[in-house]
């Protein structure tokens, strides 16, 4: 008696093979859509010197309160100066063209966000694997310290830390905003860490013999990588989100220019009762894409690694 | 009450200790990495920003009486303790004879005030909109709610404060924009002032309401889709009970418990976040006194401050989890 | 094709649930899967009905389709489900399913671990059901009588009202389901595997409450399992299911002692016997994929005894002796 196979050469089974390539989760709408975003706004680095010359972003470098070009009736009193087409979006009231500062400001803001989120995420692996695995009193510590350090306002401590630190280099800031970021993907990967141990596969890899390193990763981090993922993009977003809280309270570099900074000037000098919307308008623009572009991507990624909440057509 | 044992209890407030505790050391460690003794080097930096404190010799010996800085740093750290959980954190640096406590404690009902109410409010329409949009007989327009509030939790609160003093104060004249209240009316229980309160009070919690409302509106949308696969809900379903009935005893009673719990992740980052929106806002708080503090260079202001916000956030969060056991019985049964 | 003796083969009885042709598919992108193909059976009054067949026959898909509880995509292609001869379940629609649901037709479901409402008494969940379907205003001391009567019923301590589902032991959640599923004193009751996932101590206290139940209360019961052993202590008529048909149905004892479908005699061979040791044996072959059911009998790739005519027309189930109806070539009708 011979089975009934299903005959892979069929136009029907070549047809269902195609439109599953296509299909692959991987292909989430909302990632790409932040992803494109991002990278759109990650480009300003490289593009934007293409623009405009980054020295505009430096004090005194442009002459004061120059209107954005389309603004056509303004304050003289205030001593706004006429629209310049030198200086697309107008300058504020120490000289430095807006264009140029957040051509400047916005990659230093992702980078700090990138550098924290990244060694948050490496710390979060390496603790939440130790948590995960081994249980016992190493997952108690562990994880009481994540709870504590996620109950602690970290922008409270920021606030102290930056107060002390004057200038600080993007790499030391992002290392600091890390000591905050870490709790979330620590949580994340123990969390899966133990569901997975419930599913027995990982005995199933002990018993074979496999060396706990290999377990780690042929066996749970291809499981892991969505979470991950969704785990790191939150965590840039709320780098970002402490940096950008820690400048406009007046306790960035300043020196360059970063996104928070300028807020912060322009909060000090009443700009949005100046009616000088050009000052405080762009770094907000800028912050609100890169926010939602990582918000995107988080969701995406929630979608992609846990299949339920995609798109539920209920009848 | 129903589900409290002692050893949950006592979990809970080792908890609220260690919170604290580790709160408050952190605070200590900081400056001390950076300098030897704090008290003149504060001051020796305020000076060469420029600043002036006046009595500074008279601030310096105080400082060293109370804060032991002539002994061990064992005893500076223990010292440092009691005087804080005592709530007796020494002087101002810039208002001085001041004392820090004492300014906090006359700034902090405002945010306490503000934030709790705005919260709550967003916690609870927030979940609403969330429950809503999960379940399927919910109209059309109420669905799109989900993408515009969507756009705004993925931006902070005091960006959103920006753009509404924008909109309301700036271009329609609406609502005032800065202070707790306008100076022409004395404050107490009149309703002029109560009203005019609220006036002020609007924008900022507005701020605060609708970036949180989108965060829980999603997690709540998702927790009833979970729900709503459980077999429970199956049951409930062949029971033929009602729609409403099935909505609230079965879906959102327990799609609320973890939304409960992120309650308690979420409020350290609401009070973060909510410091600047006071500063945007110059609301009367305690995150305009940090503000204002950071930019007097008032160390001691900075650290006192800091340390009420984590003292607040802890006791809200221990407040919830004692809380948490009443909603959900699994918690922490007594053994039967 | 109507059934007109009972169970004991003596006169005509009640028929509480006639299935008629019932389909059930699931539309994919590739084609509809077919997971009920045009059953007829009929339940009757006061009789345990067990329906059996491996995995993925179609067993629990039919009774979901009973209960009107199939998830999307999955829907009724045709066929009636009618109870107590008057109302065809397969075309209600909301307002009235939701009445004759639980008071009429009721469910105890596969894994009671889920079943229970986690925040909720077990004493709400058994009121809330006969609140919802009795319009009168009941009291809550009139309530508790309710509820302490059908705790006994299954032989539960009264102080069980009291407790939250996570107190309660697996048999003892079950027991909790079946007492929930006679509150209303329905018609029919769809046991979905109740005992599946407790240990054979439990079981044999779960499958005792089930016949107490059907004979203290006259209910009908529709046992759905996979344990032949199982059906023979409980069950007053067997039906078997393969890949979506139906396949032999017949009282208890001829299906266990003289097994006529191929499939049935397998599934029989299979159970293994404290009496005799027998080689294990095993059915050749796999189930076809059930979007593309071949011509003919669905069971012609694994019968031992397939025939020519097998592969072509597919054999209809009729009765080939009193009361007892099979869907095979092997047999013919009786006169």
């Amino acid at each position: 008696m011979a089975a009934i196979t299903a005959d892979p050469t069929t136009p029907a089974a070549k047809a269902r093979r195609h439109s599953a390539r296509w299909n692959s989760p991987w292909l989430n709408a909302k990632l790409l859509l932040g992803l494109g975003i991002l990278l759109l706004i990650a480009s300003t680095e490289f593009i934007g010197p293409f623009f405009v010359a980054p020295k505009l972003a430096i004090i005194g470098s442009s002459p004061t309160n120059v209107v954005p070009v389309w603004v056509t009736n303004y304050d003289k009193r205030q001593g706004f100066k006429p629209p310049n087409p030198e200086y697309p979006l107008g300058t504020e009231s120490k000289g430095r063209d807006m264009l140029a500062v957040i051509l400047v400001g916005t990659p230093r803001t992702l980078r700090v966000g990138l550098i924290g989120a990244g060694i948050g995420i490496l710390v979060g692996i390496a603790l939440g694997f130790l948590a995960g695995f081994n249980g016992g009193w190493i997952d108690s510590s562990i994880s009481t310290l994540a709870d504590v350090m996620l109950t602690i306002p970290g922008l409270a401590v920021l606030v102290v830390i930056a107060s002390y630190a004057t200038e600080l280099e993007i790499v030391n800031m992002g290392a600091i905003m890390a000591l905050f970021a870490w709790p979330l993907p620590t949580r994340v990967v123990r969390a899966q860490v133990l569901s997975m141990r419930e599913r027995g596969f990982i005995q199933m890899a002990q018993l074979s013999g496999t060396s706990n390193f290999d377990i780690m990763f042929r066996e749970i981090m291809p499981n892991l990588l969505p979470y991950l993922a969704a785990s790191f993009t939150e965590s840039v977003a709320l780098v970002i989100l402490a940096t950008i809280g820690v400048e406009t309270l007046g306790l960035g570099p300043t020196r360059i220019p970063t996104l928070g900074m300028t807020i912060n000037n322009a909060l000090q000098s009443t700009a949005i009762y100046r009616g000088m919307y050009w000052w405080w308008g762009p770094p907000i623009v800028m912050l609100i894409f890169i926010f939602v572009g990582l918000f995107l991507m988080t969701v995406g990624l929630d979608e992609i690694a846990n299949p339920r909440l995609r798109q539920v057509r209920r009848q | 009450m129903r589900g409290l044992t002692w050893q949950y209890l006592i979990k809970r407030l080792a908890m609220f200790v260690l919170t604290l505790w580790l709160g408050m050391t952190i605070i200590f460690i900081i400056p001390r990495l950076a300098v030897g003794d704090p008290t003149s080097a504060m001051l020796g930096r305020l000076m060469a920003k420029g600043g002036n404190v006046e009595n500074s010799q008279e601030l310096i010996q105080r400082w060293k009486e109370r804060f032991g800085l002539d002994q061990p740093i064992q005893v500076q750290y223990g010292r440092y303790l009691y005087n804080t959980i005592t709530f007796n954190q020494g002087y101002s640096l810039s208002a001085f004879p001041a004392t820090v406590d004492d300014l906090i404690q006359r700034s902090l009902p405002w945010t306490i005030g503000l934030l709790a109410v705005a919260t709550v409010i967003a916690f609870v329409i927030g979940n609403a909109i969330g429950a809503l949009m999960a379940w399927r007989g919910t109209p059309r327009p109420i669905r799109n709610l989900l993408p515009i509030s969507l756009l705004f939790t993925s931006i902070p609160a005091f960006m959103l404060g920006i753009i509404l003093i924008w909109v309301f104060s700036y271009t329609l004249n609406l609502l005032p924009y800065t202070g707790g209240f306008d100076r022409q009316f004395t404050p107490g229980w009149n309703s002029g002032f109560i009203l005019n309160v609220i006036q002020h009070a609007i924008l900022p919690a507005t701020a605060v309401v609708v970036v949180r409302m989108g965060s829980w509106a999603l997690g709540m949308r998702g927790m009833m889709i979970t729900t709503d696969g459980e077999d429970y809900m199956v049951l409930a379903e062949a029971k033929g009970l009602p729609a409403t009935r099935r909505f609230w005893n079965y879906g959102v009673r327990n799609a609320i418990l973890p939304q409960v719990t992120s309650l308690g992740v979420a409020i350290g980052s609401i009070a973060g976040g909510f410091i600047i929106v006071e500063q945007i806002f110059t609301y009367p708080g305690i995150g305009s006194l940090l503000f204002r503090a950071i930019q007097d260079n008032d160390y001691t202001m900075i650290q006192g401050i800091v340390f009420y916000i984590i003292l607040g956030v802890s006791i809200a969060v221990l407040i919830l989890d004692l809380t948490y056991p009443l909603i959900d019985p699994r918690i922490s049964l007594k053994k039967n | 094709m109507t059934m007109e003796h009972s169970p004991n083969g003596a006169k005509k009885t009640q028929v509480v649930l006639a299935v008629r042709d019932l389909s059930v598919h699931y539309p994919t992108p590739d084609g509809d899967v077919i997971a009920v193909n045009h059953v007829s059976f009929d339940i009757y009054k006061g009789e345990l009905l067990g329906l059996i067949g491996e995995s993925g026959c179609g067993k629990t898909t039919t009774a979901l389709a009973i209960l009107r509880l199939l998830q999307p995509p999955g829907e009724i292609a045709g066929g009636a489900l009618v109870l107590n001869g008057t109302t065809d379940l397969a075309h209600l629609h909301a307002t009235q399913l939701r009445q004759v649901r639980w008071r009429d037709v009721a469910l105890i479901p596969q894994g009671a671990m889920n079943s229970l409402n986690p925040v909720m008494r077990v004493r709400d969940q058994i009121s809330d059901s006969i609140r919802a379907h009795e319009s009168r205003r009941i009291s809550n001391s009139e309530m508790r009588e309710r509820v302490s009567k059908l705790l006994r019923l299954v032989g539960l301590p009264e102080r069980v009202e009291q407790l939250y589902p996570h107190e309660l032991s697996g048999g003892m959640k079950q027991r909790v389901c079946i007492a929930m599923a006679i509150a209303l004193n329905p018609s029919l009751v769809v046991a979905d595997e109740p005992t599946s996932a407790l240990d054979v101590i439990v079981q044999r206290v779960v499958a005792q409450n089930l016949l107490d139940i059907k004979n203290r209360l006259g209910v009908s019961i529709l046992l759905i399992g996979h344990d032949m052993g199982l059906m023979a202590q409980l069950a007053d008529r067997i039906a078997v299911m393969y890949a979506g048909n139906l396949v032999e149905i017949a009282p208890a004892r001829a299906v266990l002692k003289e097994p006529l479908h191929p499939y049935t005699q397998l599934l029989i061979e299979a159970v293994p016997s404290i009496k005799e040791r027998k080689p294990l044996q095993v059915t050749e072959g796999l189930t076809h994929d059930l979007r593309y059911p071949p011509p003919g009998c669905i069971f012609q790739a694994r019968c031992p005894f397939v025939m020519d005519k097998c592969r072509r027309v597919r054999p209809p189930l009729q009765v080939v002796k009193p009361n007892h109806q099979v869907a095979c070539h092997l047999y013919n009708a009786m006169e």
